[in-house]
């Protein structure tokens, strides 16, 4: 690769420690991929949470912190895994808890701002087109380079970290124009797409059609403007089922003027995938119902909007959750803060509906016990990815259409055929 | 028969491979393990339990197996992010796979396997599939861009 002369510096250790061993690390990322040059950022999000990180990714980031690491861009970070306020309510574990502090006070000590959400692009910070940023959680890169036509690879937890303390990430991947092209085309012309779930289950179609980093859909034929949270549903469901990180649609999304644009003037031949209702029925027909119990509602994953959360508020309001059922909602916060501003909080909260801060239903800390202890098989939600992602935590998911889980919620059944 | 042949790390006289897959990219030194061959893709947040290295995403078509000390083939990448701290905390746990190799990854998969030190490849020739099972002994060369298949499972 070929370095600036600061690059070389850091290397050399000019910048410190810390500084040397993150550009160390994203130069092999870097010559994994082939990069040439390492290109310069303005903002970072990333993941850390002692779920994920584990003891080791404490210990790595408590090393950084001591070595002198420090963020030189805005950072922000992604949902954690506990909620405080929470956490003994859920069985979760108290060591667990005292380490997670741990982890959020040695971010703090690197000029990291923990945030704790996973919807950065619709509250925190909205890159521009060409903006080259480093952020992690899937469905913030796809958001970044689909919505905005910013730059970004899917940067994991170390490697947003590291971007934030050189201030630079290796220029691969989606940080380059040829990687930005559609691959293949999407007829959604014959899709209502009426619900945030119907979007979820168009990006379910897709990304399983292609799984590849590198596959970006071109979707045509939507027929109204769509708003941010049916992109955000979709946009997480391709990065979900597909790994994928870049999707245009023509006339909505900032690189497509029209279809030969966003393929980069060579529209690829064969047939478009169809994606209609019939096929969007399919997908909700596909989840195996089992005996009808159905004892978790989870609306979570990605976090919601003020929007989204209003709408609950309005569905809920007057009514209970079943007895013996469990119904969460997570959220950042901003968005959490506006919500008990606006009076949409006490609606769901007299119906018992779980409102937790700063998480995501499917990393809570605990999750498989706290499924054992409560007896939860069956999870219903209206997000595409997280009925896909919490897969290992031995779920039987399934995903509905937002008025028939709040159905779910409030009765413990799981309609057959009602989608 | 193979012919034999001197490993040149250790001098001791070693059959030539039944099979050689070319890969595209690689990092990390090399390895021989058993192979974990599988025909779904990978997500260390949606497939495994990373407190025991088993596969346990219901209808993962590995439910069960254990990814501990093995060559993990798979075609995909799924998801996620979480493989950038998860390898290196499965790592620490002991229960880290000896490699990872990848038909298309991303780059969540190849930032977790640097940090933790795991040998990773992406890009086959020829697929797999077919040819290589789940129990073959393989040696994977990143920098020589080689997966050479030693033996068979079951042989000695």
């Amino acid at each position: 690769m070929i370095l600036t002369a600061d690059e070389k510096a850091m290397l050399k250790g000019a910048e410190g420690e810390s500084v040397r061993r993150a550009l160390h690390y994203q130069l092999q990322v870097g010559q994994f991929f082939g990069a040439q040059r390492m290109v310069p950022i303005t903002n970072a999000h990333m993941m850390g949470d002692i779920e994920v990180l584990g003891d080791a990714g404490l210990a790595f980031l408590e090393e950084m912190r001591i070595l002198g690491a420090r963020a030189r861009i805005p950072i922000t970070t992604n949902a954690r895994c506990i909620d405080f306020d929470w956490a003994e309510r859920l069985g979760q574990d108290a060591g667990e808890c005292a380490k997670e502090r741990k982890v959020i006070a040695t971010l703090q000590a690197m000029d990291i701002m923990t945030t704790d959400t996973c919807i950065n692009y619709q509250t925190l910070y909205q890159p521009h087109l060409g903006e080259r940023v480093a952020w992690g959680d899937t469905g913030t890169c796809i958001y970044a380079n689909s919505v905005f036509g910013a730059r970004t690879n899917f940067e994991s937890g170390p490697a947003a970290l590291a971007a934030s303390v050189t201030g630079r990430v290796p220029d691969y991947g989606y940080q380059l124009d040829r990687h930005r092209r559609g691959t293949f085309l999407v007829d959604a012309s014959r899709a209502t797409l009426a619900d945030l779930a119907d979007w979820g289950a168009m990006g379910r179609l897709v990304g399983e059609h292609r799984q590849n980093y590198y596959a970006v859909p071109v979707i045509t034929g939507i027929s109204r403007a769509p708003l941010a949270d049916e992109l955000k549903h979709l946009g997480c469901a391709l990065a979900s089922y597909g790994s994928m990180a870049m999707f245009h649609m023509p006339g909505v999304t900032p690189e497509a003027p029209n279809v030969e644009a966003a393929c980069g003037g060579t529209v690829p031949r064969g047939q478009p995938l169809v994606v209609d209702d019939a096929a969007i029925e399919a997908v909700y027909r596909g989840y195996p119902t089992g005996d009808g119990a159905a004892r978790l509602v989870v609306f979570s994953g990605p976090q919601l909007s003020l929007f989204e959360i209003r709408q609950l508020a309005a569905m809920f309001d007057g009514r209970r959750v079943a007895s013996g059922s469990s119904v969460f909602l997570t959220s950042g916060n901003g968005v959490l803060s506006a919500a008990r501003k606006l009076g949409y909080l006490k609606p769901l909260e007299e119906a018992g509906v779980a409102v937790l801060e700063g998480v995501c239903f499917y990393i809570l800390q605990n999750l498989s016990q706290m499924r054992e202890a409560n007896g939860w098989r069956t999870l219903v939600s209206n997000s595409a990815k997280i009925v896909n992602i919490i897969g290992a935590h031995r779920f039987h998911t399934v995903l509905r259409r937002t008025a028939i889980c709040v159905e779910v919620a409030c009765t413990g059944r799981l309609p057959e055929h009602a989608a | 028969m193979a012919t034999a042949r001197l490993c040149a790390e250790t001098g001791v006289s070693q059959p030539a491979p039944i099979l050689t897959i070319a890969v595209e990219r690689g990092f990390g030194s090399v390895v021989e393990g058993e192979a974990l061959v599988s025909e779904e893709g990978f997500s260390p947040r949606y497939d495994l339990d990373r407190w025991s290295g088993l596969i346990t995403k219901p209808g993962h078509k590995l439910e069960g197996e254990t990814i501990k000390d093995r060559v993990c083939f798979f075609p995909t990448a799924k998801g996620g992010i979480a493989a950038g701290w998860a390898f290196n905390d499965i790592r620490a746990k002991g229960i880290a796979p000896k490699a990872f190799i990848f038909g298309v990854t991303n780059p969540v998969m190849v930032q977790g396997a640097i940090l933790a030190g795991i040998p990773i490849t992406e890009g086959w020739s020829p697929d797999p599939a077919g040819l290589l099972r789940t129990g073959d002994w393989v040696r994977v060369d990143p920098e020589r861009r080689v997966i050479e298949v030693l033996r068979r499972g079951g042989e000695a």
